[in-house]
This record gives structure tokens, C-alpha cells and sequence, in this order.
């Protein structure tokens, strides 16, 4: 789960580090009486994604009228697929020097990574490129955490020297989210000195692992459904399901995420476009592929639907009997293609048959029979 | 020959007693494969499918010899039963397990630094399978036959469906291993076809990877600094659209690695050909 700024500063505020006065605002009226409180604001639009700035989601507001107008142009616009819930009113900094600081998960190394560089605020994917060494890294021991030599290397390595001492005690801090959130992500890009001195969190982004749910119920009570996704995605994750909204006009329903992904790329080489991944896993349910094709039929685009399902110790037959119930049970009258294979996928095909599913041979063929019919409806 | 596992293996299921590890012992047991031992921590002293249970590893170690396991208990256990495994002297380790957190594999990561000879497969990974042999994990028999190919895989249902295409054009498998699809997780591609490299039943190999990660980006580093296997390799999810991502930090680290495209142009660098579906795999293969 990606946090939004604001819940990312909180947290960062519970673990002992700096974060700038800010408010949540709901409303216009909400962010104008943030503003009268707080003084001039940055108006910051709350989406789980990068580039908000670029897309108009921030913008600079010195009195409460203007905070209001600001507000009122953020909150609802479509930032990179997701609805603007509220924004974040938030007193400007004065900036003597940027920082970045952030951890993350390095899979080659199989071990998390922190990243230190006096280089912050500007884009750091291009320092990275250009000056690797510019980045100090530090893999720590993920059973005792980061040592205070450790930490001192990793911020004289960064050439932040004369900063050790407070710099090695919010890393310190921020590492705690790792133990106690079990976040895989965190970055504050820019970690801002001020004029005064003081070491402030400018910008927040956490990323928990949704694996690790069960260990935070009081994070996701707390932070869970506040972004309105996609509506499609909400309903599938309502029932449950691996799904992600796509843009084309083919509903695919696959088990396994490799053989969903390799279907969507068949049915692009098809020539037709997918407009969802949806996994259903392993045994291909009765009662999971009514969902899966419940999910997909809400979305008024869709104009048939392939099923790509592998069984391995699944039957065939019981795959195509509980896919033949649940389409009359949703009363479904667009194309359905299903390629099918497992043990008794002969008698599974002619079950399929006799209700009207074509069935596809290869997954190959299945693609392109969807993609035919899809097409004569178009 | 194959390799990893054979008829000598000893195997024990972690998790024995519950009901994805009862069901997957009895598949494993149908085929041949030398279930020694189950473990269930307050089920020792009892029998289960024909074999022995144990309270724990060490002890079903001690009693039979067992130098493999298969894990298939849920994710809040899984790690510790991983550790428990290696510090028993279990040198296979299969986890099946799927949903376990990251930063707990992580740390099982760094504990098995220190048990250098034990492999862990996985996790989040449909085990493998030495066919016409042995198992360890859910791979159907069905769709597999003894022959030349080596198969490692990230996906599980993929992994099915290239196998069974192989078995009916003819084409026998060594051995099919499903390394996982998880951020962190053991043997990796590079470590599977160093096995198969050395293992003189293996004459051909076929890699099915996935976006995300550099496994495979590493795997073709090793392929094209010479191989006498006959390689073909398949990438999933050349569609699938960008993340929605977020911050930079995952970017800083992997660049421009992970996309299907560097997969599949690293492969093809390497001098390994690359099928565009999974149905021309066996025709690249010949």
C-alpha cells in the first residue's frame, strides 16, 4: 500500500522527525481556514503517484482566498488515473540545502538498501545516472538494523560530514518504519536543512507491503480507502481478486499472473487490446470465476471475454461446468472464447460446446478468435 | 540424471497435517518420490499418509536421514520453518508458501548465509520436479515426461504449460524448477542453470521469466559467456503497462533493467533465442 504525502508525514511525525506545520483539507473552505491558521501554504494535491507538480497539483497560496481557489482547482482533478481526494495545505520552508534520503528493497541483493546524497531536491534518477557515486548506500543487517559507525560512514561517504550527528539519528529514526510498518519503500526527497538549521522532512513518500497487512490492520484502518481508485479495481479487490483496470476492450481472465501476462501479450499480437489482467489462481473456482467475470462485465468497454485457464491438477470438466453456470447466472451475451486445458479438457471443450463457448485449442488460437469476434461487433 | 533431486532424496513436508500439505504429500507420494517424514509441531508420535510426524525438523531429521523438505504452512510460519529447516541440516528446502512478507525474507535470506549448503527454493514457488522420479511441491506429473530439457521458471501455470507442450511434442524435461515469482526469494536463474550446466543429462534448457527484477538480465550474462545447453528463453508481460509508480528510489537501483524488452534484448546479446509466444518455444528448441 502507497501512502499519500500527508499519511506518510504522520508517520514519519510518529517516529520522531521533523515534518513542516500542514493541514488536511477536505474543501475549499477547509484549505482557506488552513491557510488563515497556518500562513502562506503550498496547496498539494493527494495521489499515490509521482509528477503532481507537472500535472498542476500544487500551487502556491499566501492567503486564504487564494488557498480556496487553489483548493477548489485541485481537489477532484485526474491526476495520472486517480481522483484528487483532498489536498495538503503546507507552510514553505526556508531552504538552505536539499538532501535525499530513502530505503528501498534491492532484489539483486536480496536485501534493503539505504540511500543517502547531498545531491536531493533535483532529479534524482539523473544523478544516478550520471554520478552513481554522488549516492551513498548502506545495506543494513536486517536482524539488528543499521550501527551508529554505519550510519556515520554512510553520511561522510555522502560528504554530509559536518551533519553526521543529526543526519545519523533521523535515519535511525526513519529505519523504524522497516521493524515496526514493515514498509519497503520510504524516500524524503528533499530532506530540507532551513536557514535555522533544522533538519525537516520536505517531501514524504511510504510504501508498506501489502503482504505484511495482517501485522497492521491499524494501517490500513487507518489509511486504507481514502484514494478512489479505479472502480472496477475496488470491486475486484471487494471480492478478492488479482485485477488491474487496462485500457482496451478485451476482458481476460487467466490463472497464474505468468499466464495472465503472456495471454494479455497474445492477445495484443492478436491484434486486439486488453482491458484488464485479472489472475485468478490456481484451482479456477466455480464461485472465483463468477467474480472475475462479474468484475469484468461492469465495465461498460468490454466486448468479450477470453479465459486462458491451465489446469494442472484441475479438472477441466468442473473448470467449464461452474464457467457455463456462472455465465447464465450474470447473464452474459457478449463473445466468451476459453482455452482450456487440464486433466478431462476434452470432456471440459464439449461441455463448453453444447452451452455455446467457443473453445480455443492453443492459447494462441483462442486470442485470435477473440480478437475476430470482438472485432465483426465493432 | 537431473538435478537438485532424485530417487535418493529423503524428503520431508513441513506442515504435513493440514490440508494443502496432506494433498500435495499424497501427488508427491503417487509418484515415487521418498516421503520420509512429516513435521507438525504437537503432532509428534503420530502417523500421517504412512510416514512419521514430528514436533520438529531436527528431530525428523534425526530419526530418518531426511536431507530435503517441502514447506506448505502458512505465511506467518513459513519463515521460521524455513530457518528451522537449515538449522536441522536440511540442504533442499522447498517453500510453497505464498503471501510471505518481505522484510521476512530478508532476514531468512541473511540467516541462510550462514547454512551455506542449504538451497532454498522459492518462496511462492511451485517446487520442482525430476520426472518420472520425484517431486517436491505442486507440479503435475501429467504434464511432464523424463527426457533432455532443463526448465526453470518464474511462473507456475506457465511453467505447466511450456512442460506440457515439450511432453507432447516429445520432448522429455531433466528436471522443471520454479524458482517463484517473489521480490526476494533463494535460487535464483543463474543458480539453477549452473546445475543444469553441470548436469550431463541436460542437453537443452528453456528459461521463462517475467518483467521485474534483473534475474534474467543475470541469467543471460551467464548463458553468453558460453553454454553447451541449446537455450531458448520466453519473457511474460512485454504488454503489461509501467507500474503506477512512485518515488525513485526502486529506479535508482534497477535503471533501465526489469522491462520485458532488456530481458529479452539480453537473452538475445547473449546468443539465446527468444520466443515470441510460449507456442514457438518447441519449435526453437528442436
Amino acid at each position: 500500500m502507497k501512502l499519500l504525502e500527508y499519511q506518510a508525514k504522520e508517520v514519519l511525525d510518529l517516529l520522531g522527525i521533523a515534518i513542516p506545520a500542514g493541514k488536511v483539507a477536505r474543501t475549499p473552505e477547509e484549505a482557506a481556514a488552513a491557510c488563515a491558521e497556518l500562513g502562506p501554504v503550498a496547496v498539494k494535491a493527494q495521489v499515490p503517484v509521482g509528477g503532481r507538480g507537472k500535472a498542476g497539483g500544487i500551487k502556491l497560496a499566501g492567503t486564504p482566498d487564494e488557498a480556496r481557489k487553489a483548493a477548489a482547482q485541485i481537489i477532484g482533478m485526474d491526476i495520472k488515473g486517480f481522483k484528487v481526494p483532498l489536498v495538503y495545505c503546507e507552510t514553505a520552508l526556508e531552504i538552505e540545502r536539499e538532501i535525499y534520503l530513502g530505503f528501498t528493497v534491492d532484489r539483486d541483493a536480496r536485501a534493503n538498501i539505504l540511500m543517502l546524497s547531498s545531491k536531493g531536491g533535483m532529479d534524482i534518477e539523473q544523478v544516478a545516472d550520471e554520478s552513481p557515486e554522488s549516492i551513498a548506500r548502506l545495506y543494513p543487517n536486517p536482524w539488528r538494523g543499521p550501527l551508529d559507525f554505519e550510519l556515520t560512514q554512510l553520511v561522510y561517504d555522502a560528504g554530509l560530514g559536518e551533519l553526521a550527528r543529526p543526519l545519523s539519528a533521523l535515519i535511525k529514526k526513519l529505519y523504524r518504519a522497516i521493524p515496526e510498518l514493515d514498509a519497503i519503500t520510504a524516500e524524503i526527497n528533499p530532506l530540507v536543512v532551513t536557514k535555522t538549521g533544522e533538519v525537516i522532512a520536505g517531501d514524504a513518500k511510504l510504501e508498506v507491503d501489502e503482504n505484511a497487512a495482517w501485522r497492521h490492520k491499524d494501517l490500513e484502518q487507518r489509511y486504507g480507502g481514502v484514494v478512489e481508485g479505479d472502480p472496477y479495481e475496488v470491486e475486484a479487490k471487494r471480492r478478492g481478486l488479482t485485477y488491474v483496470s487496462l485500457d482496451g476492450e478485451i476482458g481476460i481472465i487467466g490463472n497464474g499472473a505468468g499466464l495472465c501476462m503472456s495471454t494479455l501479450d497474445l492477445v495484443q499480437r492478436a491484434g486486439g487490446r486488453a482491458a484488464n489482467f485479472c489472475d485468478i489462481g490456481g484451482g479456477a473456482k466455480a464461485e472465483v470465476v463468477e467474480n472475475a467475470l462479474a468484475v469484468i462485465l461492469m465495465n461498460p468497454r468490454v466486448k468479450g471475454v477470453l479465459m486462458n485457464v491451465f489446469g494442472g491438477i484441475t479438472r477441466g470438466d468442473e473448470v467449464a461446468k461452474g464457467l457455463v453456470h456462472a455465465r447464465d447466472n450474470l447473464k452474459m451475451q457478449l463473445p466468451l472464447v476459453v482455452r482450456l486445458s487440464g486433466t478431462r479438457e476434452e470432456e471440459g471443450r464439449r461441455i463448453l460446446k453444447e452451452n455455446s463457448i467457443e473453445p480455443g485449442a492453443s492459447a494462441w488460437e483462442a486470442a485470435q478468435k477473440i480478437v475476430e469476434l470482438t472485432r465483426v461487433r465493432a | 540424471m537431473s538435478i537438485l533431486l532424485d530417487a535418493s532424496t529423503k524428503v520431508i513436508v513441513q506442515g504435513i497435517t493440514g490440508r494443502e500439505g496432506s494433498f500435495h504429500t499424497e501427488q508427491m507420494q503417487s509418484m515415487g518420490t521418498k516421503v520420509v517424514a512429516g513435521t507438525s509441531p504437537g503432532k509428534g508420535g503420530t502417523t500421517h499418509l504412512g510416514v512419521p510426524v514430528f514436533n520438529t525438523v531436527a528431530d525428523a531429521v534425526a530419526a530418518t536421514g531426511a536431507n530435503a523438505s517441502g514447506i506448505f504452512v502458512p505465511p506467518p510460519f513459513a519463515p521460521d520453518a524455513i530457518m528451522e529447516a537449515a538449522a536441522a541440516g536440511i540442504t533442499l528446502i522447498v517453500c510453497i508458501t505464498e503471501g510471505i512478507p518481505i522484510q521476512d525474507m530478508i532476514k531468512v535470506k541473511d540467516f541462510l548465509r550462514g547454512y551455506p549448503s542449504a538451497r532454498l527454493l522459492g518462496a511462492n514457488c511451485p517446487g520442482l520436479i525430476t520426472p518420472g522420479v520425484a517431486k517436491i511441491g505442486i507440479i503435475p506429473q501429467r504434464i511432464t515426461m523424463p527426457g533432455p530439457v532443463g526448465l526453470v521458471s518464474r511462473s507456475g501455470t506457465l511453467t505447466y504449460e511450456v512442460g506440457s507442450a515439450l511432453s507432447a511434442s516429445g520432448m522429455g524435461q531433466s528436471t522443471i524448477v520454479g524458482i517463484g515469482g517473489d521480490p526476494v526469494l533463494g535460487l535464483t536463474f543463474r543458480d539453477v542453470i549452473e546445475l543444469f550446466e553441470k548436469d550431463p543429462a541436460t542437453t537443452h534448457l528453456v528459461v521463462i521469466g517475467e518483467i521485474g527484477g534483473s534475474d534474467e538480465e543475470h541469467a543471460a550474462e551467464l548463458l553468453g559467456r558460453g553454454s553447451r545447453l541449446k537455450t531458448v528463453a520466453f519473457i511474460s508481460g512485454r504488454t503489461a503497462p509501467e507500474g503506477k509508480r512512485m518515488g525513485h528510489a526502486g529506479a535508482i537501483i534497477s535503471g533501465n533493467r526489469g522491462t520485458a524488452k532488456s530481458k529479452e534484448e539480453a537473452f538475445r546479446k547473449a546468443g539465446v533465442a527468444v520466443a515470441e509466444t510460449t507456442d514457438d518455444i518447441v519449435g526453437l528448441l528442436k
